[in-house]
């Protein structure tokens, strides 16, 4: 919705800018905040990890589009009935799928994604620990032989010790 | 003309860059001095040129030349001069354009700095550059051509996003663009030392200041997109780990672990292969990044799949490059001996840990940032990634990061004494444990506090630990002050620039800490005279104004008065904005800091019966995030003017020695 709003141009402008999408907007507005802070409280945290489905990447409790007004005010409703917090997340999950959450689940189709960092600093670990291993077996603490000079180089050396000489 | 004049200069430009790409390369394949040294007239030949481009075009945009369709999509008669000039690059041709004479800048830059490079390492670098340049031209002048007219002109513009009307996004493209285009200088001497089989600490030493450039103007320019969307956004919001901050955010983690495998390099001529890596990786995720926000892909597959000319070209130029470099790569990697060995427990082991903690970082960043394309291509079914699963995985991986930080640079090289670097950060220890008891102790029963502690903790175990590292340094404490001291006036400026820098990381995550632990917030409607708390603050809504009238948009403006103890703080005027075109809102927030945090005040709309929606924050140690990334920027900088980079400062001294000798 937000990007039917802008004009192609606008939004190419907007995404190489590197920036969220986000409209300058007021979000929660006072009249949807509830009258208990404890439910209210739990109604900010649960809203801030699930999206606004029209919107880029913004949770509803940020962004100004009608559907997540609808969403913040479903929550609260959820909750003022005496869902508990997994109880509620779980109503809109049936609703609208996983990717109302920001926070994915756990499970088959997120396994790559949740495992991957794990992987990804094993393989690195991994990798520093063999290069580590095979350069302490291959040579003791001696220097390695030193590169020898390329003829250019050795030219230039010659002449720097000419030139050293000539004083 | 002018416009035609561009589009001129730009082929003329291409045409350069093929003779600069491929001329000097057979040149340094044969030896052939002549050819080598075209590279460099050519580079300022094509940098000419493509300024001549860049510059008609920036004559369109300051004249309003409504015949050109780039300018009618993009501006407006009413746009205050400064807007019309950033709306050169606040487009996708011209922020193409923009790219290109980045590039052309830096090639320039090393065909006029670089005469002491080895003729065939220079010759080979420029070229690969030019062969960038030909790729991102022929982009522009077969995809995203800034200089097409149209006809009948009209008689005005659809002018510039409010949103972007705003200085600190004006200069945000162009900082983000220095860094991503300067990971390029790293990339192409990467590429012509693989091509040369060779890569030792000249070779380090020659890249690094470009890599310091890149670096200190990316970070400047994450840091301004980050400042503009706290001020501008609302509420106070300054990172939301949205597809495009990450796509900026990744080659600035790879370019920072390249900043530290290359100081290996230079000091211990090892970690060659890998610095080599990270180099083409980083410049990888920069055209990565360009990719990703040029393509519409973010959007949704689907729009990048309906209109896919542009996506499929940079797609492509991504595949070319980085499969290219990292097929060369694969080829010569194995030539790349390093010299220096060292132990597990050295300042090399810990730039080691710090490369593998950074690039999993890079790695995570990735994974997080394209599952969802993924996923949705592979019909796993749609998946959002969001803040809670960056942050979840990205913690981790940052606390290691930074107790290493504490004790890297103590280590020696070759074999460091862990026991030893540990005993002399007994006050970094003690300091961080008082200060994660003193949070405990004054923040205590609020939500927060636990890990809040933890964050202000880690803060001053570097912070402390950097300047345990300085007074090492100095021997400060073991012999008399004087001498001490005037070590520290002695210091090379990369010793600075390393403190500087490790320092003000430990300022930006006192200031996350505090303003995702303690922010405050308060949403009401309040009728002129009503008075609110916030954070110690007595806020009162004193009235609003209608219709005042600015440039290009009509706004309504509140003006608060913000008490402490009754004492008057400020007088705060938040906007909220009308503009005229394209017609659209904006909120315009009053922000009154202390360096200690900001309170922050934003106006909403009518409720009907003489209120206001009034929204009311007190951002706790945010400018802290700010001010540590301009003293990290500073830092670099700082790094920037060692004496080992000024090229010739030796050559010079040496003569002028040589000189005083003979006199």
């Amino acid at each position: 919705m937000i990007s039917r709003r802008l004009t192609t141009a606008s939004f190419w402008f907007l995404a190489v800018l590197l920036l969220s999408l986000s409209w300058p907007v007021l979000a929660v507005q006072p009249d949807e905040i509830l009258k208990d802070p404890v439910l209210e409280g739990r109604a900010r945290v649960l809203s801030k990890e699930l999206r606004c489905l029209v919107c880029q990447n913004q949770s509803i409790d940020d962004s100004d589009a009608d559907l997540a007004r609808d969403l913040r005010v479903l929550l609260r409703q959820r909750l003022k009935a005496g869902d508990s917090d997994q109880q509620a997340r779980q109503y809109l999950v049936d609703r609208y799928g996983d990717y109302v959450l920001l926070n994915p689940p756990f499970k088959g189709g997120t396994i790559v994604l949740w495992v991957g960092p794990a992987v990804l600093l094993g393989l690195a670990l991994l990798a520093a620990f063999l290069f580590l291993r095979r350069r302490a077996a291959g040579q003791t603490m001696v220097e390695a032989a030193a590169q020898p000079l390329s003829e250019q180089e050795q030219r230039r050396l010659d002449a720097l010790l000419k030139d050293d000489k000539t004083p | 003309m002018i416009a035609e004049t561009g589009q001129f200069a730009l082929i003329l430009a291409l045409l350069v860059a093929l003779v600069q790409g491929t001329i000097p390369m057979i040149g340094a394949a044969r030896g052939d001095r002549a050819w080598m040294d075209l590279a460099r007239p050519a580079a300022f030949a094509q940098f000419a040129l493509v300024a001549l481009a860049f510059a008609a075009l920036t004559t369109c945009y300051v004249t309003s030349d409504f015949s050109v369709l780039n300018v009618v999509q993009n501006s407006h008669t009413d746009k205050p001069m400064i807007y019309k000039i950033s709306g050169v690059w606040g487009n996708h041709e011209g922020s193409m354009l923009l790219w290109v004479f980045i590039l052309a800048i830096y090639g320039m830059a090393v065909a006029a700095a670089g005469g002491n490079l080895p003729p065939a390492l220079r010759a080979r670098a420029l070229a690969v550059q030019a062969l960038i340049a030909v790729g991102f031209i022929l982009f522009i002048l077969t995809t995203s051509n800034p200089f097409t007219r149209i006809d009948p002109a009209p008689f005005n513009g659809n002018g510039l996003n409010p949103l972007l009307q705003d200085p600190g996004l004006a200069f945000h493209p162009p900082f983000l663009y220095l860094g991503y285009v300067g990971f390029s200088m790293a990339f192409s001497f990467a590429i012509a030392a693989l091509i040369e089989g060779r890569v030792d600490a000249a070779w380090a030493r020659w890249v690094r200041p470009w890599t310091l450039v890149a670096w200190c103007s990316l970070t400047l320019g994450i840091g301004l997109g980050s400042w503009w969307a706290y001020y501008t956004l609302g509420w106070g919001g300054w990172w939301y780990w949205d597809p495009v901050e990450n796509a900026s955010f990744m080659p600035w983690l790879a370019g920072t672990a390249l900043l530290h495998s290359s100081i290996v390099v230079e000091k211990r001529d090892t970690l060659k292969a890998w610095s080599i890596l990270l180099a083409i990786v980083a410049f990888s995720l920069s055209l990565l990044g360009t990719f990703l926000v040029r393509s519409g892909v973010l959007t949704s597959v689907h729009s990048f799949a309906s209109d896919p000319a542009r996506g499929v070209f940079v797609l492509g130029l991504l595949v070319l490059v980085t499969g290219g470099s990292l097929t060369l790569f694969a080829f010569r990697a194995n030539q790349l001996k390093g010299g220096g060995l060292f132990a597990p427990l050295s300042r090399e082991g810990s730039l080691l840990l710090n490369n593998v903690l950074m690039s999993t970082a890079a790695g995570t960043v990735l994974l997080g940032t394209l599952y969802p394309l993924f996923a949705d291509a592979l019909n796993l079914g749609k998946v959002s990634v969001g803040p809670p699963f960056f942050n979840a995985v990205f913690l981790p991986l940052m606390v290691p990061m930074v107790v290493t930080m504490g004790i890297g640079p103590l280590l020696q090289w070759k074999r460091g004494d862990l026991a030893g670097a540990l005993g002399r950060l007994k006050l970094a220890f003690i300091a961080a444990l008082l200060v994660a008891v003193g949070t405990w102790l004054v923040a205590g029963g609020s939500s927060g506090p636990l890990w809040a502690a933890g964050g202000l903790a880690i803060a001053a175990w570097l912070f402390v630990g950097t300047l345990v590292e300085l007074a090492a340094r100095i021997r400060l404490g073991r012999g008399p002050l004087g001498d001490a001291l005037e070590r520290l006036g002695q210091l090379p400026r990369s010793a600075w620039g390393m403190t500087i820098t490790h320092a003000s990381l430990a300022m930006v995550i006192v200031g996350i800490t505090g303003s995702t632990a303690w922010k405050s917030e308060h949403i009401q409607v309040m009728r002129p005279g009503e008075t609110v708390n916030v954070a110690g603050y007595e806020v009162t809504l004193q009235g609003t104004e209608d219709n005042i009238r600015g440039p290009n948009y009509s706004a309504l403006r509140a003006t608060f008065i913000a008490r402490k103890g009754g004492d008057l703080v400020a007088v705060m005027k938040p906007e909220k904005r009308m503009y005229t075109q394209p017609p659209r809102p904006t909120t315009d927030a009053a922000i009154h800091t202390n360096l200690l945090g900001d309170l922050y005040v934003v106006i909403g709309d009518p409720d009907g019966s003489g209120g206001f929606v009034t929204r009311l924050y007190y951002n706790p140690l945010v400018p802290w995030i700010f001010m540590g990334a301009v003293f990290m920027v500073i830092g670099g900088l700082v790094s920037l003017t060692d004496r080992r980079y000024r090229v010739g400062a030796p050559l010079r001294t040496a003569r002028a020695a040589a000189a005083a000798a003979r006199g």
